[in-house]
């Protein structure tokens, strides 16, 4: 392949990119009875696809960093599920690192999560059944992907697969042996029940209805302002 | 008003008494047992927090049901081939000598070097550049000097540099893995296949690192120079050029070859450098300017978050706005029931978000012209070109006063029919009754202050 095929390719592969949707938070359950003064709630830290699909396509391990009164502070999580439970009674920052594989990226991404045990109405009854979940939606954006990467995920439900400039064809994909692999997805997962949906429906009907009003106003103005120019007209010309 | 009130602060300082108390506990605590003052000060005179080495503890010999005796005994390592026996002290524990292989026969380990034999030579591996013997004798040397290659090519009789031999190696060491393997999928797993050597590669990288050793200090600091002044053209041609943006690698082999190169993956040129310049490279920021740039240095990072992503493009809008705007875009969105930040941000998502920012200030843009003309009409109309302190010093007042009212004019929802921008009849400010609701008073020939309440 010439040099210029090289940075004709680059150029076209330069605004693709694959987006990775996450969900990350805690959940985190009072333990009632058993509560002691040191352990009243156990909480377990996560890092889930948004559809619960397996991660491990793309990340390779992630690392909890937990506050310093925590034995081994820095937790690493080396498969899917990548979550970490414990038990305390103190709320503090979360550091989650996630490391993806070579052929992803080889930086590391750094999320951070401030671990919730209270619920919001501090004046209702805190149950054991029902946990106190938070949960935050993002998407990770990988640039300029190599094509080894491309191939891997090709069709992975974990990954938005981006539409690949007109000639561009890749590699098929490695057969992979499924049932060697440990399932890391997060379907069944038992605290799954407690997962919140996150559909970006709602938010975009509210952000078109926002933009339509502003745009309503902005067109007012306009003639408002060329209304006034008239007026002001006669006068400048003096 | 002392500042001590202010902050809250006890006007006696405590510490002076805490001083006190301490001293004298140290004085008492200066008589060292069992050594003199003077050495004891040497160790600087205070008790240690923690007893170094606990005297009692010094005392006490090993647990004494067992007799350990030292012997001078023969052994011999696994590690060699042949039986040499050597002698050296061994502690012996009640008359049982310790067993097992000498502790550190572990530590022999070599390199699995692959041989070929002469038929999958003759098959696979011929090269018109390397004869089987020279070859045959690479991997001899390779074998006995586990891949060192440097002390390789100081034997092997050829003059040849180090990376032709890793070549040969390594590509007639995958051509007979490949050879071998019993099916193509066993082969993607080996870390030959993985990473590949690449020669060229190898021989650029060693070139651009040794000219980076041997750089003088001058040579770094007019590399340095340079390579700004890349990046500062480099930054404005994107602003420039927003639709047909040449690649930043591209561009920044402007500067020295060698000192790009030799910042390898260009992971160096972190992100915040590249915004810093475009910051400077283009003081009339204009949106698109300040959008692509912001692309650009997302690229670079490789990865990051939608929602990083997102803040860096709402600053880069707007960079131009000052924060009483940008206070003002907030509220508007909360006020049109909009998250300020968005609860679930995908790509279509953020999008919107941004270009809904970028409206809402087109809106305030707006709304501040039409005050400005509206004014100058009333200014006209009134004739009032003279200085009118009284007057003025009224609509000072009012605007310290109102500065933190949210104006009315933006609440949607609120607006009947189409009256687009109204002037503040409802509200009730001080010194403002007497206004006529057309001219805003203090109209006059120096620029007029801004006033919270016209927007």
């Amino acid at each position: 392949m010439g040099k210029s095929e090289d940075s004709e390719k680059k150029k076209k592969m330069k605004d693709v990119e694959i987006s990775v949707p996450i969900v990350y938070g805690n959940a985190a359950f009072w333990l009632g009875k058993k509560a002691s003064e040191y352990q009243s709630h156990k909480w377990t830290v996560y890092v889930r696809g948004a559809t619960n699909e397996d991660l491990s396509v793309v990340v390779k391990r992630a690392v909890f960093q937990l506050h310093s009164s925590f034995n081994n502070p820095t937790r690493i999580v080396e498969s899917a599920p990548f979550e970490l439970t414990e038990s305390g009674w103190g709320e503090f920052e979360i550091a989650i690192t996630l490391f993806f594989h070579n052929y992803v990226c080889e930086k590391p991404l750094n999320l951070y999560h401030h671990l919730k045990l209270y619920p919001e109405d501090e004046s209702g009854p805190m149950s054991t059944k029902k946990p106190v979940v938070v949960e935050s939606y993002d998407e990770v954006v990988f640039t300029e992907p190599s094509e080894s990467f491309l191939a891997r995920v090709q069709n992975h439900p974990a990954v938005t697969f981006p539409r690949l400039p007109a000639g561009f064809t890749l590699p098929p994909p490695v057969p992979q042996d499924e049932s060697k692999r440990k399932r890391g997805d997060t379907k069944d997962h038992p605290l799954s029940q407690w997962f919140l949906n996150f559909s970006e429906a709602d938010e975009l009907l509210q952000l078109a209805a926002a933009r339509q009003q502003v745009q309503t106003h902005i067109a007012k103005l306009r003639r408002q302002i060329s209304l006034t120019d008239g007026q002001n007209q006669p006068f400048k010309s003096l | 008003m002392d500042a001590k009130d202010i902050l809250g602060l006890p006007k006696t300082p405590l510490s002076i008494t805490q001083e006190k108390k301490s001293r004298p506990q140290k004085d008492s605590q200066r008589k060292p047992d069992g050594i003199s003052r003077e050495v004891y000060a040497l160790t600087g005179g205070v008790a240690p927090l923690m007893p170094s080495i606990d005297v009692s503890q010094l005392k006490r010999r090993p647990p004494s049901d067992e007799k350990i005796t030292w012997q001078w005994l023969p052994f011999t390592s696994s590690a060699r081939k042949d039986n040499l026996e050597l002698y050296h002290w061994v502690r012996v524990v009640n008359g049982v000598p310790p067993t097992g292989d000498y502790s550190f026969a572990k530590y022999n380990k070599s390199v699995d070097v692959i041989r070929y034999t002469d038929e999958e030579y003759e098959k696979h591996l011929t090269d018109p550049k390397w004869t089987k013997e020279e070859t045959d004798q690479l991997f001899d040397l390779c074998e006995q000097f586990d891949l060192r290659f440097i002390i390789i090519a100081d034997r092997l009789p050829t003059t040849r540099t180090v990376e032709e031999l890793k070549d040969r190696y390594y590509s007639v060491s995958l051509a007979i893995l490949v050879a071998r393997a019993p099916s193509l999928g066993e082969v993607p797993g080996h870390p030959l296949v993985k990473e590949p050597y690449n020669v060229t590669q190898e021989i650029e990288r060693k070139r651009a690192l040794s000219m980076v050793l041997s750089q003088t200090k001058h040579q770094e600091r007019k590399d340095t120079e340079v390579l700004a002044e890349a990046k500062r053209i480099a930054e404005s041609r994107l602003a420039a050029q927003a639709a047909e943006e040449p690649d930043i690698p591209a561009t920044l082999d402007i500067g020295p070859e060698s000192a790009e190169r030799a910042v390898g993956s260009g992971d160096t040129i972190s992100p915040s450098n590249v915004q810093v310049h475009a910051a400077a490279a283009a003081p009339s920021t204009s949106v698109i300017a300040d959008n692509s740039s912001t692309l650009a240095s997302l690229r670079m990072l490789r990865v990051y978050l939608r929602t990083y992503a997102l803040e860096q493009m709402v600053q880069a809008a707007s960079s131009s706005a000052g924060l009483r705007t940008i206070k003002r875009v907030e509220q508007t969105l909360q006020d049109l029931g909009v998250n300020l930040k968005p609860k679930v941000p995908t790509k279509a998502v953020c999008a919107e978000h941004l270009e809904l920012r970028k409206e809402i200030l087109t809106l305030l843009n707006l709304q501040k012209q039409l005050q400005y003309k509206e004014a100058e009409g009333s200014s006209f109309r009134d004739g009032s070109y003279g200085d009118m302190p009284g007057s003025s010093k009224r609509s000072q007042r009012a605007v310290d006063q109102d500065r933190t009212f949210v104006p009315d004019s933006i609440s949607f929802g609120v607006i009947p029919g189409d009256r687009g921008v109204k002037r503040e009849q409802k509200r009730k400010g001080p010194g403002r009754a007497s206004e006529t609701p057309s001219s805003p008073a203090g109209a006059h020939k120096r620029p007029r202050k801004m006033k919270a309440s016209d927007l």
